[in-house]
Protein backbone atom coordinates (compact mmCIF):
# COMPACT_ATOMS: atom_id res chain seq x y z
CA UNK A 1 0.00 0.00 0.00
CA UNK A 2 2.79 2.50 0.90
CA UNK A 3 4.44 1.31 -2.78
CA UNK A 4 1.47 2.15 -4.30
CA UNK A 5 1.26 5.10 -2.98
CA UNK A 6 4.99 6.14 -3.35
CA UNK A 7 4.65 5.40 -7.46
CA UNK A 8 1.74 7.11 -7.49
CA UNK A 9 3.29 9.99 -6.23
CA UNK A 10 6.23 9.77 -8.78
CA UNK A 11 3.90 9.52 -11.28
CA UNK A 12 2.16 12.55 -10.41
CA UNK A 13 5.18 14.56 -10.02
CA UNK A 14 6.82 13.66 -13.36
CA UNK A 15 3.06 14.55 -14.74
CA UNK A 16 3.50 18.09 -13.31
CA UNK A 17 7.14 18.59 -13.65
CA UNK A 18 7.44 18.07 -17.65
CA UNK A 19 4.10 19.02 -18.23
CA UNK A 20 5.47 22.49 -16.23
CA UNK A 21 8.36 22.15 -18.28
CA UNK A 22 6.44 21.78 -21.94
CA UNK A 23 4.23 24.75 -20.98
CA UNK A 24 6.55 26.67 -20.81
CA UNK A 25 9.32 25.80 -23.19
CA UNK A 26 6.87 24.60 -26.36
CA UNK A 27 7.47 27.49 -29.10
CA UNK A 28 3.57 26.05 -30.63
CA UNK A 29 1.28 27.35 -27.60
CA UNK A 30 -0.82 24.57 -28.37
CA UNK A 31 1.77 22.00 -26.79
CA UNK A 32 1.76 24.64 -24.42
CA UNK A 33 -1.93 24.22 -23.25
CA UNK A 34 -0.88 20.54 -23.73
CA UNK A 35 1.85 20.87 -20.84
CA UNK A 36 -0.74 23.13 -19.13
CA UNK A 37 -3.19 20.20 -18.74
CA UNK A 38 -0.55 17.56 -17.95
CA UNK A 39 0.53 19.66 -15.29
CA UNK A 40 -2.84 20.00 -14.24
CA UNK A 41 -3.75 16.58 -14.17
CA UNK A 42 -0.88 15.49 -12.59
CA UNK A 43 -1.69 18.07 -9.39
CA UNK A 44 -5.52 16.41 -9.48
CA UNK A 45 -4.22 13.52 -8.58
CA UNK A 46 -2.00 15.08 -5.35
CA UNK A 47 -5.01 16.25 -4.44
CA UNK A 48 -6.06 13.11 -4.24
CA UNK A 49 -2.69 11.91 -2.19
CA UNK A 50 -3.75 15.02 0.58
CA UNK A 51 -7.15 13.62 1.04
CA UNK A 52 -8.48 16.82 -1.10
CA UNK A 53 -11.08 14.72 -2.80
CA UNK A 54 -13.82 17.68 -3.98
CA UNK A 55 -10.48 19.82 -5.00
CA UNK A 56 -9.25 17.69 -7.00
CA UNK A 57 -12.75 16.83 -8.94
CA UNK A 58 -12.87 21.42 -9.29
CA UNK A 59 -9.54 20.90 -10.86
CA UNK A 60 -10.40 18.39 -13.26
CA UNK A 61 -13.50 20.49 -14.00
CA UNK A 62 -12.60 23.85 -13.68
CA UNK A 63 -8.68 24.00 -14.95
CA UNK A 64 -8.72 21.03 -17.75
CA UNK A 65 -11.95 21.21 -18.55
CA UNK A 66 -12.62 24.85 -19.02
CA UNK A 67 -9.24 27.19 -18.65
CA UNK A 68 -7.67 25.28 -21.09
CA UNK A 69 -10.16 24.51 -23.38
CA UNK A 70 -10.53 28.87 -23.23
CA UNK A 71 -7.06 29.00 -23.72
CA UNK A 72 -7.18 26.22 -27.05
CA UNK A 73 -10.24 28.76 -28.10
CA UNK A 74 -8.08 31.71 -27.95
CA UNK A 75 -5.25 30.27 -29.56
CA UNK A 76 -6.83 29.00 -32.55
CA UNK A 77 -8.87 32.17 -33.32
CA UNK A 78 -5.91 33.84 -32.93
CA UNK A 79 -3.75 31.86 -35.18
CA UNK A 80 -0.49 31.40 -36.50
CA UNK A 81 0.56 34.32 -35.43
CA UNK A 82 1.14 33.32 -31.97
CA UNK A 83 4.23 31.38 -33.21
CA UNK A 84 6.93 33.20 -31.60
CA UNK A 85 9.30 35.01 -33.76
CA UNK A 86 13.40 34.82 -31.97
CA UNK A 87 13.64 38.22 -31.03
CA UNK A 88 17.44 39.03 -29.12
CA UNK A 89 15.73 42.66 -27.80
CA UNK A 90 16.62 42.65 -24.08
CA UNK A 91 17.41 38.80 -24.42
CA UNK A 92 19.89 39.40 -22.19
CA UNK A 93 18.11 40.97 -18.78
CA UNK A 94 15.71 38.41 -19.59
CA UNK A 95 17.95 35.68 -18.92
CA UNK A 96 19.68 37.00 -16.23
CA UNK A 97 16.80 37.95 -13.86
CA UNK A 98 15.33 34.48 -15.14
CA UNK A 99 18.76 32.68 -13.64
CA UNK A 100 19.10 35.05 -10.70
CA UNK A 101 15.28 34.17 -9.79
CA UNK A 102 15.86 30.09 -10.08
CA UNK A 103 19.30 30.19 -8.20
CA UNK A 104 17.38 32.18 -5.02
CA UNK A 105 14.39 30.01 -5.55
CA UNK A 106 16.29 26.77 -5.20
CA UNK A 107 18.02 28.13 -2.82
CA UNK A 108 15.43 29.09 -0.47
CA UNK A 109 14.05 25.71 -1.13
CA UNK A 110 17.22 23.90 0.14
CA UNK A 111 16.80 26.35 3.42
CA UNK A 112 13.47 25.53 4.13
CA UNK A 113 14.10 21.69 3.86
CA UNK A 114 16.98 21.91 6.25
CA UNK A 115 15.03 24.23 8.65
CA UNK A 116 13.59 21.58 10.79
CA UNK A 117 16.90 19.16 10.63
CA UNK A 118 17.36 15.56 8.71
CA UNK A 119 14.10 14.05 9.77
CA UNK A 120 11.16 14.23 7.02
CA UNK A 121 7.88 15.26 8.22
CA UNK A 122 5.54 12.62 8.18
CA UNK A 123 1.67 13.40 8.02
CA UNK A 124 -0.32 11.08 9.84
CA UNK A 125 -3.59 9.67 9.32
CA UNK A 126 -6.62 11.62 8.09
CA UNK A 127 -9.92 12.82 9.92
CA UNK A 128 -12.33 10.52 8.31
CA UNK A 129 -14.09 12.62 6.15
CA UNK A 130 -11.37 15.00 5.30
CA UNK A 131 -11.72 17.13 1.81
CA UNK A 132 -15.15 15.59 0.64
CA UNK A 133 -17.82 16.86 -0.34
CA UNK A 134 -19.84 17.03 2.81
CA UNK A 135 -17.19 18.36 5.04
CA UNK A 136 -16.28 21.46 2.83
CA UNK A 137 -19.38 22.22 2.13
CA UNK A 138 -20.79 22.52 5.46
CA UNK A 139 -17.55 24.62 6.24
CA UNK A 140 -18.29 26.94 2.93
CA UNK A 141 -21.85 27.35 3.68
CA UNK A 142 -21.40 27.78 8.28
CA UNK A 143 -18.01 29.81 8.52
CA UNK A 144 -16.93 31.13 4.95
CA UNK A 145 -20.26 32.17 3.34
CA UNK A 146 -19.58 35.72 3.27
CA UNK A 147 -16.36 34.69 0.74
CA UNK A 148 -18.43 32.50 -1.12
CA UNK A 149 -20.61 34.97 -2.19
CA UNK A 150 -18.11 37.31 -3.05
CA UNK A 151 -16.56 35.08 -4.94
CA UNK A 152 -19.69 34.85 -6.64
CA UNK A 153 -19.77 38.64 -7.42
CA UNK A 154 -16.44 38.09 -8.49
CA UNK A 155 -17.17 35.69 -11.28
CA UNK A 156 -20.26 37.54 -12.58
CA UNK A 157 -18.16 40.79 -12.73
CA UNK A 158 -15.55 38.96 -14.58
CA UNK A 159 -17.97 37.84 -17.02
CA UNK A 160 -19.03 40.91 -17.55
CA UNK A 161 -16.24 42.67 -17.95
CA UNK A 162 -14.66 40.11 -20.39
CA UNK A 163 -17.60 40.50 -22.30
CA UNK A 164 -16.93 44.15 -22.43
CA UNK A 165 -13.53 43.79 -23.16
CA UNK A 166 -13.52 40.76 -25.92
CA UNK A 167 -16.05 42.86 -28.06
CA UNK A 168 -13.92 45.93 -28.49
CA UNK A 169 -15.08 49.19 -29.70
CA UNK A 170 -17.74 48.06 -32.37
CA UNK A 171 -20.08 50.92 -33.08
CA UNK A 172 -23.99 50.81 -32.60
CA UNK A 173 -26.52 49.40 -34.73
CA UNK A 174 -28.51 51.55 -36.38
CA UNK A 175 -31.69 51.54 -38.72
CA UNK A 176 -31.22 52.24 -42.15
CA UNK A 177 -32.27 55.97 -43.00
CA UNK A 178 -31.26 57.23 -39.72
CA UNK A 179 -28.32 60.38 -40.71
CA UNK A 180 -25.65 58.01 -38.89
CA UNK A 181 -25.31 56.38 -42.38
CA UNK A 182 -23.18 57.58 -45.49
CA UNK A 183 -25.16 58.27 -48.45
CA UNK A 184 -24.27 55.19 -50.34
CA UNK A 185 -25.56 52.74 -47.55
CA UNK A 186 -28.24 54.19 -47.34
CA UNK A 187 -30.17 52.58 -50.75
CA UNK A 188 -29.70 49.23 -49.88
CA UNK A 189 -32.93 47.12 -49.16
CA UNK A 190 -31.47 43.87 -48.30
CA UNK A 191 -30.52 45.12 -44.58
CA UNK A 192 -32.62 47.03 -41.72
CA UNK A 193 -30.52 47.76 -39.23
CA UNK A 194 -26.60 48.23 -39.60
CA UNK A 195 -23.50 48.90 -38.23
CA UNK A 196 -22.89 52.73 -39.54
CA UNK A 197 -19.37 52.81 -41.01
CA UNK A 198 -17.30 49.72 -39.52
CA UNK A 199 -17.02 47.77 -43.34
CA UNK A 200 -16.35 50.58 -45.21
CA UNK A 201 -13.67 51.99 -42.71
CA UNK A 202 -12.15 48.53 -42.94
CA UNK A 203 -12.84 48.72 -46.67
CA UNK A 204 -13.65 45.54 -47.26
CA UNK A 205 -17.30 47.33 -48.37
CA UNK A 206 -19.22 44.71 -50.85
CA UNK A 207 -18.94 47.74 -53.31
CA UNK A 208 -15.53 48.81 -52.67
CA UNK A 209 -14.37 50.32 -56.07
CA UNK A 210 -11.33 47.86 -55.35
CA UNK A 211 -10.57 47.78 -59.01
CA UNK A 212 -10.59 51.08 -59.94
CA UNK A 213 -7.64 51.74 -57.47
CA UNK A 214 -5.41 48.95 -59.57
CA UNK A 215 -6.49 50.84 -63.12
CA UNK A 216 -5.25 54.19 -61.96
CA UNK A 217 -2.00 52.79 -60.38
CA UNK A 218 -1.02 50.97 -63.40
CA UNK A 219 -0.19 53.49 -66.06
CA UNK B 1 -2.27 7.32 3.60
CA UNK B 2 0.90 8.80 5.13
CA UNK B 3 3.58 7.54 2.61
CA UNK B 4 5.03 10.63 1.30
CA UNK B 5 6.44 12.93 3.83
CA UNK B 6 5.14 16.79 3.37
CA UNK B 7 8.51 18.24 2.40
CA UNK B 8 8.47 16.46 -0.98
CA UNK B 9 4.95 18.32 -1.86
CA UNK B 10 6.63 21.40 -1.03
CA UNK B 11 9.43 20.94 -3.34
CA UNK B 12 7.51 19.85 -5.96
CA UNK B 13 5.31 23.11 -5.56
CA UNK B 14 8.69 25.26 -5.40
CA UNK B 15 9.69 23.62 -8.26
CA UNK B 16 6.93 24.09 -10.29
CA UNK B 17 6.56 28.33 -9.00
CA UNK B 18 9.66 28.33 -10.40
CA UNK B 19 9.36 26.92 -13.84
CA UNK B 20 6.05 29.50 -13.94
CA UNK B 21 8.18 32.10 -13.11
CA UNK B 22 11.26 31.63 -14.94
CA UNK B 23 8.64 31.04 -18.13
CA UNK B 24 6.95 34.51 -16.99
CA UNK B 25 9.99 36.17 -17.33
CA UNK B 26 12.04 34.60 -20.15
CA UNK B 27 8.92 34.01 -22.56
CA UNK B 28 7.15 37.09 -24.99
CA UNK B 29 4.22 35.37 -26.64
CA UNK B 30 0.95 36.82 -24.17
CA UNK B 31 -0.80 33.13 -24.12
CA UNK B 32 2.43 31.75 -22.59
CA UNK B 33 2.42 34.35 -20.05
CA UNK B 34 -0.85 33.47 -18.83
CA UNK B 35 -0.40 30.25 -19.21
CA UNK B 36 2.55 30.31 -16.52
CA UNK B 37 0.82 32.59 -14.02
CA UNK B 38 -1.84 29.17 -14.40
CA UNK B 39 1.19 27.21 -13.26
CA UNK B 40 2.39 29.26 -10.25
CA UNK B 41 -1.17 29.46 -8.49
CA UNK B 42 -1.44 25.85 -9.31
CA UNK B 43 2.20 25.31 -7.59
CA UNK B 44 0.44 27.89 -4.82
CA UNK B 45 -2.36 25.40 -3.95
CA UNK B 46 -0.66 22.26 -4.22
CA UNK B 47 1.18 24.06 -0.98
CA UNK B 48 -1.64 25.05 0.81
CA UNK B 49 -3.66 21.88 0.20
CA UNK B 50 -0.08 20.07 1.51
CA UNK B 51 -0.34 22.21 4.94
CA UNK B 52 -3.97 21.66 5.10
CA UNK B 53 -2.88 17.78 5.35
CA UNK B 54 -0.72 18.51 7.99
CA UNK B 55 -3.01 20.05 9.93
CA UNK B 56 -5.66 18.64 9.39
CA UNK B 57 -8.42 20.41 12.30
CA UNK B 58 -10.01 22.20 9.61
CA UNK B 59 -10.64 22.98 5.97
CA UNK B 60 -8.31 26.41 5.67
CA UNK B 61 -6.10 25.62 3.42
CA UNK B 62 -8.51 23.72 1.52
CA UNK B 63 -10.88 26.11 1.04
CA UNK B 64 -8.42 29.04 0.38
CA UNK B 65 -7.05 26.87 -2.50
CA UNK B 66 -10.91 27.25 -3.60
CA UNK B 67 -11.50 30.94 -3.70
CA UNK B 68 -7.44 30.49 -5.25
CA UNK B 69 -9.36 28.15 -8.33
CA UNK B 70 -12.19 31.10 -8.04
CA UNK B 71 -9.97 33.95 -8.83
CA UNK B 72 -7.58 32.12 -11.58
CA UNK B 73 -10.55 31.20 -13.38
CA UNK B 74 -11.75 34.89 -13.36
CA UNK B 75 -7.77 35.93 -14.29
CA UNK B 76 -7.86 33.38 -17.56
CA UNK B 77 -10.88 34.80 -18.91
CA UNK B 78 -10.26 38.25 -18.31
CA UNK B 79 -6.76 38.45 -19.65
CA UNK B 80 -7.21 36.35 -22.46
CA UNK B 81 -9.80 38.67 -23.27
CA UNK B 82 -7.39 41.54 -23.10
CA UNK B 83 -5.20 39.60 -25.46
CA UNK B 84 -7.60 39.45 -28.02
CA UNK B 85 -8.32 42.89 -27.38
CA UNK B 86 -4.84 43.41 -27.86
CA UNK B 87 -4.61 41.00 -31.03
CA UNK B 88 -7.45 43.22 -32.53
CA UNK B 89 -5.17 46.23 -32.30
CA UNK B 90 -1.85 45.12 -32.77
CA UNK B 91 -2.21 42.15 -35.11
CA UNK B 92 0.06 40.56 -32.81
CA UNK B 93 0.39 38.80 -29.15
CA UNK B 94 3.61 39.34 -28.47
CA UNK B 95 4.44 41.36 -25.14
CA UNK B 96 7.38 43.13 -26.62
CA UNK B 97 4.62 45.26 -29.13
CA UNK B 98 2.32 46.55 -26.30
CA UNK B 99 4.74 49.49 -25.79
CA UNK B 100 1.87 52.57 -26.20
CA UNK B 101 2.80 54.04 -23.12
CA UNK B 102 6.48 53.79 -23.25
CA UNK B 103 7.74 56.90 -25.00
Amino acid sequence: MELLEKIFFGLTTLLVLIGGVVTVAAKNPIRGAMGLLASILGIAGMYLLLAAELLAAIQVVVYAGAVVVLFLFVIMLIGPTTQETSDARGAVGRYFGAGAFAIVAIGALWVVMRIGGEKLTMMGPAPAGMGTVEMIGREMFSRQVVPFQISGVLLLIAVIGAMAVARGNQLPLVKVGSPALPPERQARPDSVIVRPSVDIAEGHAPDAPAADTKVKASP
Amino acid sequence: MNAVPLEYFLTVAGVLFTIGTIGFLLRRNLLVLLMSIELMLNAVNVTLVAFNRMHPQNHGGQIFAFFIIVVAAAEAAIGLAIVLSFFRVRKTVRSDDADLLRN
